[in-house]
């Protein structure tokens, strides 16, 4: 009952392959124009790859590896697709947008509206039944194209960054209805959103320039990210480097000493990262005294407000930028502007290392 | 779009230029309206012959805007959905009865129907005559007119977009099931406006028609056909059924851009 699938599409500059138990919701999180969307119209047969395979439930949807051709069109797949607008049709009613999957699948006018209620009962949405799509909220509409979707009974079930033009009022309501719907049922969700990933996935797969970069369960990925985007998601600095006894060593001979996971012991030798929070991260002007260990100069970039903290984002050279998180009152005495050049001390007890 | 600021960045002279385009269209229809015989207005256009010319009219204008519509319905989609070769050529051919002087395409319609044309053989063989008789009217009408609802429902087809249709398609509708309940309904203003349009324009068709069906009375004699022959003898008669096509026009067109106005909002909810 599991989905599997591999394909390519040079046009596109994709390549991934990606398979989903049963039961199971995939977040795709990566960047914009990694290929997130292409992912998706490809398993929703809007768009064709050059080359690949997928199935679902051991049902062919398409193969056009080794000479075959076998391309089964978008209706024939049983892949609804929840898009980031609601896309209600709108000269249809409530009811009658969400009875149009079974009326579709050839259910009698009576039963597909019984099926359409049902549906909208699960998206709290069964009072808005007699209304036209122009009559609903944004929120209430993409709730109503929840219960389109999940009442034309999808194998699988897209959804590509349903949150994404919702009001910050609305986006929870339908959150809290994804997640119930969702439960024991396949569905690949694409999202900016970490929290989106937290709540309704069982696993995430990062994706940039059309591969998958890293992949895992969500809780493990957020903790320990293994890709740049996966980090800014956490909110982690991430450095790469070289694992060493210490820490790791950056190419460009910089030492980043941390903790290393306890059940895992080190390869000296082979890549690693270091990740650690923006708050873990003190900004001094000129030279350091004391312990120079993870002290490293930088160039700030930016100042920007971040909760009750400053962020101060800085260049670090070929290791990219890192963030750290100081009080106004700190920002304001070192008088800290884009552009100066100062130290980053990171305290080592606070970095992670681990294999990349 | 309304712009808010008031600020229309419009110079005065325009509206000289624009009131001298306007009065140019205006003011021959006033000229008109003056020189009818109001007397003797209804007894003109309700004598035999006008009677029969403008029923005339009705019936082949009817049946050349559902032809149009059979016809013009699949062509629109093709052009404006599919993907083949030689797409664009289709488009250029579809549209050159808009440029093309009626008459050449009462000629082309003779060399292809008439008794001696392309198809005429075959269906004089098969004991089918069509030029000179009322389906002829039909055909030169449906050449002229074609191509103004494929322009008005291919635009409307653009500019709806295929977003509805794709999520009709991954919710498990065959094409022809997208077509019936979400493409259509979707730009039926576009379509309508194009009919209404499509119906104008075979109401007004000579050219074609002259050339193709000729003039005779209840046959192939339309109400253009008509006024243009009463001209010569009856003046009167010829100015007041121009008037009852201005009418029909006026009303036509006032439907037409009311259909037109509620097509982006209804695309847009």
């Amino acid at each position: 009952m599991s989905f599997e699938l591999q394909a390519s599409l040079q046009a596109r500059n994709f390549e991934m392959s990606l398979s989903l138990t049963d039961h199971e919701t995939v977040a795709i999180l990566g960047p914009n124009g990694a290929g997130k969307s292409t992912l998706l119209a490809v398993i929703a047969g809007l768009l064709r790859p050059d080359s690949g395979s997928a199935r679902i439930a051991g049902r062919q949807l398409f193969n056009l590896d080794a000479g075959t051709r076998h391309w089964d069109a978008p209706h024939l797949r049983g892949t609804a697709l929840l898009a980031q607008e609601a896309l209600l049709f709108p000269h249809l009613s409530v009811v009658d947008n969400v009875a149009f999957g079974p009326r579709s699948a050839g259910a009698p006018k009576a039963a597909a509206r019984e099926t359409a209620q049902r549906w909208l009962a699960e998206v709290d949405a069964l009072q808005l039944a007699d209304r036209k799509p122009a009559q609903l909220s944004g929120g209430q509409a993409q709730r109503v194209a929840v219960a389109r979707a999940l009442a034309a009974e999808p194998e699988l079930l897209l959804l590509d960054e349903p949150m994404a033009a919702l009001d910050i009022h609305a986006a929870p309501l339908l959150r809290r209805v994804l997640k119930r719907v969702l439960k024991d049922r396949k569905a690949i969700i694409v999202t900016h959103d970490v929290l989106d990933a937290y709540m309704l996935a069982d696993r995430v797969v990062v994706v940039e320039n059309g591969r998958i970069v890293e992949e895992g369960p969500t809780r493990q990925v957020l903790e320990r990210p293994r890709s740049h985007f996966a980090a800014g998601l956490a909110g982690l600095n991430l450095v790469g480097g070289t694992l060493g006894q210490e820490g790791i060593t950056t190419p460009d001979g910089r030492v980043f000493a941390g903790q290393h996971d306890p059940d895992w012991s080190p390869v000296p030798g082979q890549a690693g990262v270091a990740a650690f929070p923006p708050s873990s991260v003190s900004v001094f002007l000129g030279d350091v005294h004391g312990s120079p260990r993870n002290s490293y100069a930088v160039t700030i970039t930016d100042l920007e407000p971040h909760g009750d903290q400053i962020r101060v984002r800085a260049s670090a050279g070929t290791d990219g930028t890192l963030s750290a998180d100081i009080t106004p009152a700190a920002s304001a005495d070192l008088g800290l502007a884009p552009g100066m050049e100062v130290r980053f001390v990171v305290k080592s007890a606070l970095v992670s290392v681990y294999p990349a | 779009m309304k712009t808010t600021t008031g600020y229309h960045g419009v110079p005065r002279w325009i509206y000289a230029v624009a009131a001298a385009g306007g009065l140019l269209v205006v003011l021959p229809l006033a000229a008109m309206l003056l020189r009818v015989n109001w007397p003797q207005f209804i007894p003109l256009i309700t004598s035999e012959s006008s009677l029969a010319a403008l029923g005339l009219s009705l019936r082949t204008s009817a049946a050349s805007t559902v032809l149009c519509i059979v016809l013009g319905v699949p062509l629109a989609l093709v052009l404006a959905r599919g993907e083949f070769p030689g797409q664009k050529l289709l488009r250029s051919f579809v549209l050159l009865p808009l440029v093309l002087p009626p008459v050449v395409g009462g000629i082309a319609l003779l060399y292809t129907f008439g008794r001696q044309g392309l198809l005429g053989k075959s269906l004089e063989a098969a004991g089918i005559q069509i030029a000179f008789s009322t389906t002829a009217v039909v055909l030169a009408q449906t050449f002229v007119a074609l191509p103004f609802l494929v322009v008005s429902l291919e635009g409307a087809l653009r500019s709806a977009g295929n977003r509805y249709e794709a999520v009709a398609a991954t919710l498990g509708a065959k094409p022809t099931t997208v077509l019936r309940r979400v493409t259509l309904p979707l730009v039926l203003p576009g379509l309508a406006s194009g009919a209404v349009l499509s119906f104008a324009r075979s109401l007004g068709e000579f050219g074609a028609t002259l050339t193709f069906a000729g003039s005779l009375e209840g046959v192939t004699r339309t109400l253009p056909l008509e006024i243009y022959l009463q001209r010569e003898t009856d003046a009167d008669a010829a100015v007041a059924l121009s008037l009852v096509l201005v009418a029909v026009a006026v009303a036509v067109v006032g439907l037409s851009y009311g259909g037109r106005r509620r097509t982006p909002a209804a695309v847009q909810s």
